[in-house]
Order: C-alpha cells, then structure tokens, then sequence
C-alpha cells in the first residue's frame, strides 16, 4: 500500500475542527450537557464505551462520549486512546464473580434456585413503548420499593449441575494468562485470549455471531443458565506492602449459558458452558460473548469446525471495533497514488482490449 | 495474616470506596493529621482486572480500569499507602496520609472513631438499602403449594 | 526510611528521557542530568534518574545493587526483579555480567534485548575509544573510566549477532551516555 505525502489543506482542517466544536455543542439556548448528567442518565452507554474501550472509568467514558457527540465507536477509541498515557500499576487477583453483590440475577433453567429470581432494574418486561412522560422534564420518579434483603446466597447454577456430574468442569489452569495489551494475537488462541479479546469485542459484531449460532450456524442448544450483574471487589497485592488490598469495586455483568454436548471418545455426553462477562450492564453482550465462547471451544470439544462463530480467525480478528474502524475508514484517506497506477491499469488493458479484440479470449 | 494487618487491609479497603468528599467530611471532626510529605503520587496508572474462565476456571484479563495511588512519610516515621479506583488524586493522598496515621498506636482509636467506622456504617447502609431494593424485585412464583 | 524518588515526577522523567534519546540517537556523546535527586548508595544521580525513568512493572529488572537500592527500586520504579538472564533492564554498580549472559532477543523481535545500564568511574568525551557506526557521522571519542577488562572483545563478539543484543547505557555523576547495538568500538 502506498501513500502520497500531500501538503496544505491546514486551514480547511483547522475550519472543520471547528465547525465539529460547534455542531456539537448545538443550539446555545439549550443548556449544554454535563459529564455527570451522561454517567447517571446514559449509564448504559457509559457502560459499553468502557466495555469496548476496556477501561473502567465512568467519568471518562461520560466524557468521551460528550466529545464523540454520542458516537459509541468513537467514545471507545478515545478511551483507548487515553489508557495509553497511563503506566500499568499491576494485575488484580481474579474477581470472584459467586461474591457478587447482586443487583439482578435470573436464571431460564431453574425456576427455584437458592437465591431466587432477582430482577433488577431490566427492560424486560417494559412494553417497549414511547413514554412521552419523557419528553416533558418532570418530577423525579419515586424511590423504588424496597423489601427485607435476608442473607441469602446466590451460588452459581454452574455448580449445582457440576456437582452431579452433568456439567463439564473448567480447567483449573493456573498458567499466567496472555495479554493482548502486550502480546499481539497468535493462533491457535488459548480461551484466555480468546475471552479478554471477546470482552472488548464489539457488541454488534458478537450479538450477529451469537444469533447465527442459533439460527443454525454452530451446532448450539444453548440455555441461559444464569445472568448475574452486580457489583464486585477489586483486590491487588502492590510488591511494596506484600499482602492483597481491595481498591474500588465495579459493576459487572457475567452470562453462564448452558449447552448440550453429545460426548465425544474420551468424554460422556454432558452440559458444557459458554462464558460471558463484560463491564458495566450490558446482558446483550454478556450473553452475545456466551454464545460465541462456547462456538470457539468446537475444536478443543472435537466437534466439527463448520460456521463462522467456531473460526477462531474469523471472530477474533474482526471482533475489535477500534481496529475495525480503523481499517475501514482509512480507505477515505488519500490514495491518490495507488489510484493513479490502478487507473493506468485500467486503460493499458482497454487499449490493449480494443488493438486485439480476438486475443481477449483465448 | 498478623491481626494488625487484617485491620489496616479493612481500613485501606474502606478509604478506598469512599469519596474524598466523605473522607475529608469526617476529619472535621477527627483530631489533626500529623503532616505528611509525599513520597511517591499521587499518580493515576491502569491495574488490568482479571476474571474467570466459567467463573472458576483459568484466569484471563478482562480489562484495564483506571487506579490512583500515593505513598506519604508522616513526620513520625510511618508510610502511608493508598491505591484506590478512579483518578482521585486528593482522595488518593488523603487516604495514604490516614493509612500512616493509623498505624500509630496512640492515633488510632480516635480516628477510628470519628473517620473509618462512620464511613464503614454509611457504606453498608448504601449496600443494605440496594440489597433491599434487589429483594423487592425477587420473583415470588404462586405455585399449586404456596396458592392454597 | 526511605527516600523520595523524582521532586517533579512528570517534568523530571520527561527531560532524562529526552537525555536518553539524544544519548542513544548520538553514542558517545555525553548528556548531563540537571535533577534535584537524592538516591541511595551506591546509586549515582544518573544512574538512578534513568532507571526511574525507563523501569516500571513491565519490566523485570537484576542488579547488584545490594538492600537499600533494592528496597528503593521496587518501591520508586515498582518493577520485578528477575535473574539476569531474564530481566529487561540490568543494572551493574560493580562488575558487569558478561554479555553474552544478558537476553538478546530474537530475530523476531530484536526489541527484547537488554539494557545494561552501567554505573562508571567518570565519563569524558573527547578522548579515549572511537565509536563509529548510526548515529555518528565520522567519529566520536568517548573515555569511560571504570569498564572491565576485555570490554571491547566482548562488545565486537555480540556485533555478530545483530539485530539482537544488548545496549548500553553507561552513567557517572550526574552523566549519561549510551552504546546502542550497532556502535563500532575501536580503543584510542
């Protein structure tokens, strides 16, 4: 690929630079948006711009997404553009995800679990109508109800089925994981390269491979074994105190999605699992995430390679939507150079195609 | 792990949650910090969080997040340290200047007091009332057992 | 009790930084660190205000340091120490480990060789070895006192293995400078 070294066209940036000021702010008589009125009125945003960007900081999220003027994809390439200002302090003892302090938790395999069906604030069961309450700045809704909480666990439903045998257990691997941060992708990709990557994939691109796997691309049956989103403690063990710390909490949303699996040589027929858990409260990822995992682990299972979600190339080289854009929209930089030899091309080959016309065909 | 550090990972983890806001709310009415010099931060960097294949499986890094952290010499000799979420530079500073002064044996009980269980009480109350507010939402199923 | 690292994080990592560039865009030429630092022994000025600069917990580091650096380094720079020949940086107060010892990266990824910074007696330009290769247009002279004996066997012996190999920054007092890979050393 080449490119030519073109000069000038300063002004004209400079102008739409500001031009993109303006258009952003908008009509001036309006009040202008804030930072913290995007984190507590655009959470979810907020929650897939740090999911994608993989950085967790609100307030950061909130305000790339005021500079991108709402555009999701670019919010996430600033971010990611910000975190590499920043030195890496260390990595945090896996999160314990069974620790959750739960704010949703349902489950479509068991009607009674220990722990029950905890809905949380979910768009399920809205009508998906236009409230036009909206509209008009009203009253601040009530306080939501409230009932007495108890002590009650919530174990995973993967364990349940793991204690009678009827679920495949995950391999206990203590090896360091890869980090793509600093490790470029190789193949083939251990899971744990495969999960950081599908974690900052992009939720369009994961929720399209997840439905083709039910719509018959991927041999997949899959049941929502368990969607949890809560809270969760951090903790790091800093070289100069020599003992773990917790430093914040996040929120998380985590999919166990349950899958037939019809036993292969070496292995009786059970359930297997696919994994999701993304940043912030994002469902459609989560279990998007869920669905592809358990695609991609085809090969490791000895089951047949067929469909786009079970190729580990295919998926884990598009799912970046921050590279994606990138090789996408540099096709609208100049590439008059290239162009030029390509039209040259083109009209040798008429000409040539016009002198001999019977050669053409051989 | 020694019971005294059992007690300051408590202390660290509950000025890390808190904001610098509360923090510095609390110590009006706390006796003075002893002053502190600064010997490394505050300064903002990146902890990559991990997670769980399955949930208990192998671990893989699920994304970065943004930490802040600070270590202070008090004039008696105590480090403090603080490494907490987000990008608080004052938050992080105050929180390393109490770790140093909780440490101090004679310090101790009155900020305990006045700073770290106050703020422990006002955390689990958040906690209680969101707890309650995921239990109204807990699905009571009418079956044949429970209807008649 | 421990002592304090850069005054001025930002501003002071920033202008070794730049030092280290112009030190290792021109071998040879000697760069003087103007930073209020106060290190531990046996850590020079410059020596430490590289390694505050270039070390941090990405980057395994081995030296012969001894406990106070020791102590100073994990806490200042936040790095692992690793064995020689597995660390990126390696610092040397005393007698350097040979070489050949030290990563050298591979053809692949050259970049993964290690920096050997070495503490010496003094620095002076103008005088002593030849250096020749990129970076330098006919020639410069640099005195280091303080280097082991068989230096410059050892040095012309890792040549062979370009890309890979280790780079050199050489510290005294409060100077710097540098001997990448490709620089060619000739004794005065």
């Amino acid at each position: 690929m080449a490119y030519v070294a073109v000069k000038g066209g300063e002004r004209a940036i400079g102008n739409a630079h500001a031009w993109l000021a303006e258009t952003r702010r908008g009509d001036t008589t309006l009040a202008e948006l804030e930072v913290p009125q995007i984190v507590q009125q655009l959470s979810l945003a907020v929650d897939r711009v740090m999911a994608e960007g993989s950085c967790y900081d609100r307030d950061l999220a909130a305000l790339a997404i005021k500079q991108s003027k709402g555009d999701l994809i670019e919010a996430a390439f600033l971010l990611r553009a910000y975190r590499t200002t920043l030195p890496r302090f260390g990595y945090s003892t896996p999160l314990d995800t069974a620790a959750m302090r739960i704010r949703r938790r349902v489950s479509a395999t068991y009607k009674d679990l220990p722990g029950g069906q905890v809905l949380g604030p979910t768009f399920d069961y809205t009508h998906r109508l236009l409230d036009f309450a909206l509209a008009a700045a009203g009253e601040p809704p009530a306080p939501a109800p409230e009932a007495p909480a108890g002590d009650t666990e919530s174990p995973r439903v993967t364990e349940l089925l793991s204690r009678e045998g009827l679920m495949r257990r995950e391999d206990d691997a203590t090896a360091e994981p890869a980090d793509l941060t600093r490790q470029p992708l190789a193949f083939p990709a251990a899971r744990p390269t495969r999960l950081q990557n599908l974690a900052r994939g992009d939720e369009g691109f994961l929720l399209g491979l997840g439905y083709s796997t039910q719509r018959g691309y991927g041999n997949s049956h899959p049941f929502v074994g368990e969607i949890r989103h809560g809270t969760v403690t951090i903790c790091l063990t800093p070289p100069e105190l020599g003992f773990e710390i917790e430093i914040g909490e996040i929120a998380v949303t985590e999919c166990q999605m349950v899958n037939q699996f019809h036993g292969s040589r070496s292995e009786p027929p059970q359930f297997t699992r696919g994994y999701g858990l993304v940043l912030g409260h994002g469902e459609r990822k989560a279990m998007s995430m869920a669905l592809v995992d358990r695609a991609l682990q085809a090969g490791d299972l000895g089951e047949d390679r067929t469909a786009p979600a079970q190729d580990e190339e295919f998926v884990l080289l598009h799912s970046d939507n921050v590279e994606a854009t990138g090789f996408v929209e540099h096709l609208k930089l100049p590439h008059y150079v290239d162009f030029q030899s390509e039209l040259e091309v083109v009209r040798r080959m008429r000409a040539t195609a016009t002198l001999q016309p019977e050669q053409a065909t051989p | 792990m020694p019971e005294d550090t059992e007690s300051r990972r408590r202390w660290m983890g509950i000025l890390a949650r808190a904001s610098h806001g509360a923090i510095q709310a609390r110590l009006g009415a706390a006796p003075a910090l002893p002053p502190h010099t600064r010997l490394r931060g505050p300064e903002t960097g990146l902890v990559m969080v991990r997670g769980r294949a399955g949930g208990d499986g192998a671990a893989f890094n699920l994304s970065e997040m943004t930490v802040t952290r600070c270590a202070v010499t008090l004039h008696g000799g105590n480090v403090g340290h603080a490494y907490v979420a987000g990008r608080d530079r004052q938050q992080a500073e105050l929180a390393a200047a109490l770790d140093g002064a909780l440490q101090d044996a004679t310090l101790r009980p009155a900020l305990m007091a006045t700073v770290i269980e106050p703020l422990a009480a006002a955390e689990a109350e958040a906690v209680a009332r969101e707890a309650r507010k995921a239990a109204a939402t807990r699905v009571q199923f009418f079956t044949m057992a429970n209807m008649r | 009790m421990m002592r304090p690292g850069f005054t001025a994080p930002v501003e002071n990592a920033q202008a070794c930084f730049r030092a280290v560039l112009d030190a290792i865009s021109r071998p040879g030429r000697v760069q003087i660190l103007t930073l209020g630092l106060t290190p531990p022994a046996p850590l020079d000025i410059a020596t430490a205000a590289v390694l505050l600069t270039l070390v941090d917990a990405e980057t395994p580091l081995s030296h012969d340091a001894g406990a106070e650096a020791d102590s100073w380094l994990r806490f200042h720079c936040g790095s692992p120490m690793a064995a020689v020949g597995e660390a990126a940086f390696v610092l040397a107060t005393g007698k350097p480990p040979a070489l050949a010892g030290l990563p050298a990266g591979s053809e692949e990824e050259p970049e993964r060789g290690a920096t050997l910074v070495l503490q010496v007696a003094s620095l002076e330009a103008g005088t002593g070895w030849r250096l020749t290769g990129p970076g330098i247009e006919h020639e410069h002279r640099l005195n280091a006192r303080g280097m082991p004996a068989g230096f410059i066997s050892e040095w012309a012996a890792q040549r062979g293995r370009f890309p890979c190999g280790v780079d050199i920054i050489l510290c005294a007092g409060d100077r710097v400078a540098a001997l990448p890979r490709g620089t060619r050393i000739e004794e005065g």
